[in-house]
């Protein structure tokens, strides 16, 4: 069967799951619309969280970047998985203990103020937005490749399914869908995995292939590091960023992984504090899987790339190489017009460019490996993206309905009532993250950094200081939130967008890039936070008792409003 | 629950913390980014060691610092009555 064929069989087969689990699992009250009514399993709501947060950058991108950056790409593999070991420890059964619906909730109830809740709802929606745009354009990159369709066909279709299952079941229709988004996408990811590494090194166990040798006895990474060297790139197991900005980068993203609120509100659905531990264990065990296979991956495709096309006749190549041209995602110029491919680090002398985000899904017709398993590959990116769009839609939806209209513009609206306005907020989401789909935004991936480095400079200081510290006021937390974004949102237009004067990599503060800020703007956060709250009155009492409460695990009763 | 004993429960709780984020901080930041170029020097099979730590070994670590403090917890739990 061609690969066609079997794509539009997987894609229907796994889309027709979806929209059944839908339907069986709709939503009756806004608690089971905001926290999937707060009686989800460890287990499941490990395998929902593990979904919710291998986002078509995980799935499609990160092993491409880390196979054009070799360990420099390390940073993303440390950074999102150790932002659970501190959701897990600092954030998670506290905030289950305190037992709200949303992130906005905890910050404006600990702070005992509505400025702090509103700050808080402007973070989330700014971090949600800027995430949620970059899975519709994964939606739409895939649809154009695999089923040769229009890429706004593609976003169409992809929003029309998120809209079915997020709008009629809420979180519990997307908890089960995520659950069964995470056994496809973990499936597709392996297989092709898998086959690579038999062929490659007779070890059909990645994690161990990508350091086993090749059929010549050669070791894979020394033999990449040679082509490296040969092609005047940077060694592959070396890298070439400065090791503070490592460690600044990959301090954000743990930091931002822990504040981001789409993940945070996972930890709410389950029944007790010990079930909000035990999800954040189950959680990084299903993600460990994908993230320590994505560096074999980029070991494996970047091995066989360069094979295939350096130094190769042009008219040689196979097919794969041609359908990909067409995307635009893969450009060949025979600069030196000797019909071959020279492919080199020098740019005026290389003849072809990649698309970092090709190599995924690329990679298993670079192998030759069957049609089935590449139409697996793209049943896989497309369950990792809607399985992040629809978590995300949901913060947005729960912002602007409880957050905005339950908590402060409409107090006494019913029940009923503001589940109309989640779904209604939930469709007007999906549209507005449509349109970015259809229409990237340049700074798509220049915001994704964006994201996590926000959610490191407000939220993280916040909530960390609202349970390990009683004496945090709001004060304190409210410049220390506003100072955190300022800087951070300063900091990014002034080197990402060229605002404020611009600037290179020269005028860097300190060598820190833009994506490693977040650290510098999370420690002015805390920095300030704890100067104001020494100079102003200290929390009330009830406040105080608060957190003494979120303390102790016993009693977390339900999610309540 | 006594006041005295909220406090004890606390205290152990971040004893725990302390303990397993130095462990946390030591595989990612100190063996995977600080120390990298000395532990390159080290092999294992096909892996430099530091290059290890930083795209496989940290994960490993993390994952069990997650199982190990929810055993901690549980037992801790137990022990003043907060397992309900």
């Amino acid at each position: 069967m061609d690969l066609q064929t079997w794509t539009w069989i997987l894609v229907g087969i796994t889309f027709t799951l979806y929209i059944g689990i839908a339907i069986w699992s709709r939503a009756g009250s806004t608690k089971e619309f905001y926290v999937a009514g707060g009686g989800v399993s460890p287990l499941a709501n490990g395998l929902a969280t593990a979904a919710d947060w291998m986002s078509a950058a995980s799935f499609i991108s990160m092993a491409g970047i880390i196979s054009f950056n070799g360990y420099d790409g390390s940073v993303y593999l440390m950074g999102w998985t150790g932002g659970y070991v501190l959701l897990a420890l600092l954030l998670a059964p506290y905030l289950r203990k305190f037992g709200k619906f949303t992130v906005p909730d905890f910050i404006g109830d600990r702070y005992y103020s509505n400025v702090a809740r509103t700050v808080a709802v402007f973070c989330a929606l700014i971090v949600s937005f800027t995430y949620v745009a970059g899975q519709m354009r994964g939606v739409g990159l895939v649809f154009s490749r695999f089923l040769e369709v229009d890429i706004n066909t593609g976003v169409v279709i992809g929003m029309i399914i998120v809209l079915f299952y997020a709008v009629l079941g809420g979180m519990k229709g997307i908890t089960y869908t995520q659950v069964a988004q995470y056994c496809v996408l973990i499936f597709a990811f392996m297989v092709p995995a898998i086959f690579i590494s038999v062929q490659m090194t007779g070890n059909p166990i990645p994690q161990i292939g990508f350091g086993g040798q090749d059929a010549n006895g050669v070791y894979l990474l020394d033999k990449l590091d040679g082509l490296h060297r040969d092609l005047g790139f940077a060694e592959y197991t070396s890298g070439s960023k400065s090791k503070l900005d490592v460690f600044f980068i990959t301090a954000a993203l743990m930091v931002g992984t822990a504040g981001l609120p789409h993940v945070i509100v996972r930890f709410f659905t389950v029944k007790k504090v010990s079930d909000a531990r035990k999800s954040a264990g189950w959680a990084l065990l299903f993600i460990m899987i994908l993230y320590t296979t994505a560096p074999a991956i980029a070991v494996f495709s970047r091995t066989n790339m360069i094979e295939t096309v350096n130094n190769q006749e042009y008219k040689n190549m196979p097919d794969w190489f041609t359908t990909w041209e067409e995307t635009g995602l893969l450009s060949f110029n025979d600069k030196n017009n000797d019909g071959k491919i020279q492919y080199l680090a020098d740019t005026s002398k290389n003849e072809l460019i990649v698309d970092k985000d090709i190599m995924v899904l690329a990679n298993p017709e670079i192998a030759g490996l069957p049609n089935w398993v590449i139409a697996l590959v793209a049943a896989g990116a497309l369950a990792a993206a809607l399985s992040t769009a629809a978590g995300l839609l949901l913060v947005i939806s729960a912002s602007v309905s409880h957050d905005l209209i339950k908590k402060m513009i409409k107090p006494d609206i019913s029940e009923k009532g503001e589940l109309v306005a989640a779904r209604l907020s939930a469709v007007v989401a999906v549209c507005v993250a449509g349109y970015f789909g259809i229409n990237p935004p340049d700074f798509v991936a220049a915001t994704v950094a964006l994201a996590f480095g926000l959610a490191a400079a407000s939220f993280f200081p916040a909530i960390i200081l609202g349970i390990f510290t009683k004496k945090m006021n709001k004060e304190g937390a409210i410049s220390g939130m506003v100072v955190g974004i300022v800087v951070m949102l300063f900091y990014m237009l002034k080197f990402k967008f060229d605002w404020f004067g611009g600037g290179t990599k020269e005028d860097w503060w300190f060598g820190i890039s833009p994506e490693g800020f977040g650290t510098v703007a999370m420690i002015i956060n805390f920095t300030v936070s704890i100067i104001i709250s020494k100079f102003t009155p200290e929390p009330p009492k009830e406040v105080q008792e608060i957190v003494a409460n979120i303390r102790i695990p016993s009693g977390a009763g339900n999610a309540t409003h | 629950m006594k006041i005295s004993d909220q406090n004890s429960y606390w205290k152990t709780n971040l004893k725990y913390l302390a303990i397993l984020l130095t462990i946390w901080f030591v595989v990612s930041y100190g063996f995977g980014i600080i120390l990298v170029d000395e532990l390159n020097a080290i092999r294992m099979g096909g892996f430099k060691l530091g290059f290890w730590f930083a795209q496989q070994g940290s994960i490993y670590v993390f994952t069990i610092l997650i199982f190990v403090y929810i055993r901690l917890m549980n037992k801790l739990d137990k022990k003043y009555n907060l397992d309900s």
